[in-house]
């Protein structure tokens, strides 16, 4: 079970509270895990990364075990703590903006 | 008895206004998608509680929201939305070529008689169409295909397809105007548009008759007369009889012919309203009053209309989307400041009140008239 941990905003367009636990088939990356994310939760697709590129919008960074995972390759495997659940994969709004 | 229902877009989400057709007593809902920029919402003509709401961020970008009980409840729908074919580029602010990118939906225009058919104006600018309820939406790539493309470029405000306006006695007909690019029509569905800019001058082209490149801030058409047009360009008020294939000024005694708003008594199609602001960089009114202009004679002579409104050290806005008119026997006329007023006059603009004071930043205000 993976968890994920979404900002507030996305939070309420997701209709959800708290952390997002989800099954992830195969290898355990930025890329599986939000599409297992946006497969979930449909209303999220486009508002994290791109609906064609899958560019992360720039004003979205990503974290995991204290570190940015936001410039590494979607298809990297994420720490072994996200992946069997110890850690949250943490989606970040910047601070600018707003 | 009839009641009126005004949708208001502000810079940290949506309000509902409602009141009974006396228009005395208001109930106010929100904010709906607190946090969010509501850049305008628009109900169906054939289906009032059918509701579309343009939200995004610099977060998290564009969601569409569509609401089928009149904004009690909503559910996003179809945000994709996809340049046909090859992008390529428009002029950047210096000039230079600069590639064409979706940045959020500044106008929801639905059909007049499909709930589910729902025309969007973008920035970057483009038409897109959706017949499913706003699911998916696909470009009507003749617009950004006119060979003009590649000379827009964008406005203050960013390059902005803001106003969509369609024909009610020809459904191949419809009108849109970008941010600076001018005002565009289409008399095919959409396939093929052709700019309608002849008469209109604008001192930061050297071209006086340059066919695009026009900042056009706002154009409105009053359904009985389809092919008279009305439009607030950055500076100048213009008119057009000809459904845009020339325009004239009608600026007259306007105190200054800037400003964004402008729109057109539901009863009187020679009555139209606008807003002037003292310039393009002073976005604010002249002498800190705040008026709006009256003409009755479809343009030239206006009057100023300043009854309940402030007249002493106002320095607000009043955005391109944030005026409307109801359809209510005397004509309700609406508008939105940059400082959070919604003011409505029940009287066709004699007399003006505030509805709400303290709303974030008013970006938009359309009207439902209800049975």
């Amino acid at each position: 079970m993976i968890r994920v941990v979404l900002p507030a905003h996305l939070r309420t367009l997701a209709r959800t509270a708290g952390e997002v636990e989800l099954e992830v088939e195969g290898p355990v990356t930025q890329r599986s895990v939000l599409d297992a994310l946006e497969a979930r939760y449909p209303m999220l697709q486009g508002t994290i990364r791109d609906h064609v590129t899958h560019q992360r919008r720039p004003f979205v960074r990503f974290f995991a075990c204290g570190e940015d995972w936001s410039h590494e390759s979607p298809d990297a495997p994420l720490p072994e703590a996200v992946a069997k659940g110890a850690e949250p994969f943490l989606l970040v709004g910047a601070i600018a903006g707003g | 008895m009839s009641s009126v229902r005004v949708l208001v877009g502000t810079k940290k989400g949506a309000f509902i206004l409602t009141s009974d057709g006396k228009r005395e007593q208001w109930d106010v809902a929100g904010p709906h998608f607190g946090g969010w920029e509501m850049y305008h919402l628009k109900g169906s003509p054939a289906d009032p509680n059918r509701i579309y709401a343009s939200q995004s961020s610099g977060w998290h970008g564009q969601v569409v929201q569509r609401s089928n009980d009149g904004g009690k409840t909503w559910e996003p729908v179809g945000n994709k939305f996809v340049y046909d074919g090859v992008p390529g580029t428009h002029q950047w602010y210096d000039g230079t070529p600069h590639p064409w990118e979706f940045k959020r939906v500044w106008h929801f225009e639905p059909s007049l008689t499909d709930p589910d058919t729902v025309y969007a104006g973008v920035e970057d600018a483009a038409i897109f169409r959706s017949s499913d309820g706003g699911k998916t939406w696909q470009e009507l790539a003749g617009l950004r295909g006119h060979g003009t493309g590649p000379h827009w470029q964008p406005g203050a405000g960013g390059m902005c397809l803001h106003t969509i306006i369609l024909d009610p006695g020809d459904s191949q007909r419809i009108y849109i105007a970008i941010s600076a690019a001018g005002a565009f029509r289409t008399d095919d569905g959409g396939q093929t548009w052709k700019a309608i800019n002849r008469g209109l001058r604008s001192s930061h082209i050297p071209d006086p008759e340059a066919e695009v490149g026009h900042c056009v801030h706002h154009v409105a058409m009053h359904r009985s007369r389809p092919g008279v047009l009305f439009m607030q360009k950055h500076w100048d008020v213009m008119r057009s009889d000809d459904a845009g294939d020339s325009w004239h000024e009608v600026s007259g005694n306007l105190p200054t012919d800037f400003g964004f708003a402008l729109d057109i008594h539901a009863h009187e199609p020679e009555t139209i309203y606008v807003v002037p602001i003292k310039s393009d960089s002073e976005h604010y009114p002249p002498d800190g009053k705040l008026r709006v202009y009256r003409s009755r004679t479809g343009g030239n002579e206006w009057e100023a209309l300043t009854e309940g409104l402030p007249q002493s050290d106002c320095y607000v806005n009043v955005l391109r989307d944030a005026m409307a008119v109801d359809s209510l026997d005397s004509c309700g006329v609406y508008f939105g400041t940059t400082g959070g007023q919604v003011y409505a006059s029940a009287d066709s603009g004699d007399h003006w009140a505030p509805i709400v004071r303290d709303l974030p930043a008013v970006l938009s205000v359309e009207v439902q008239t209800l049975p």
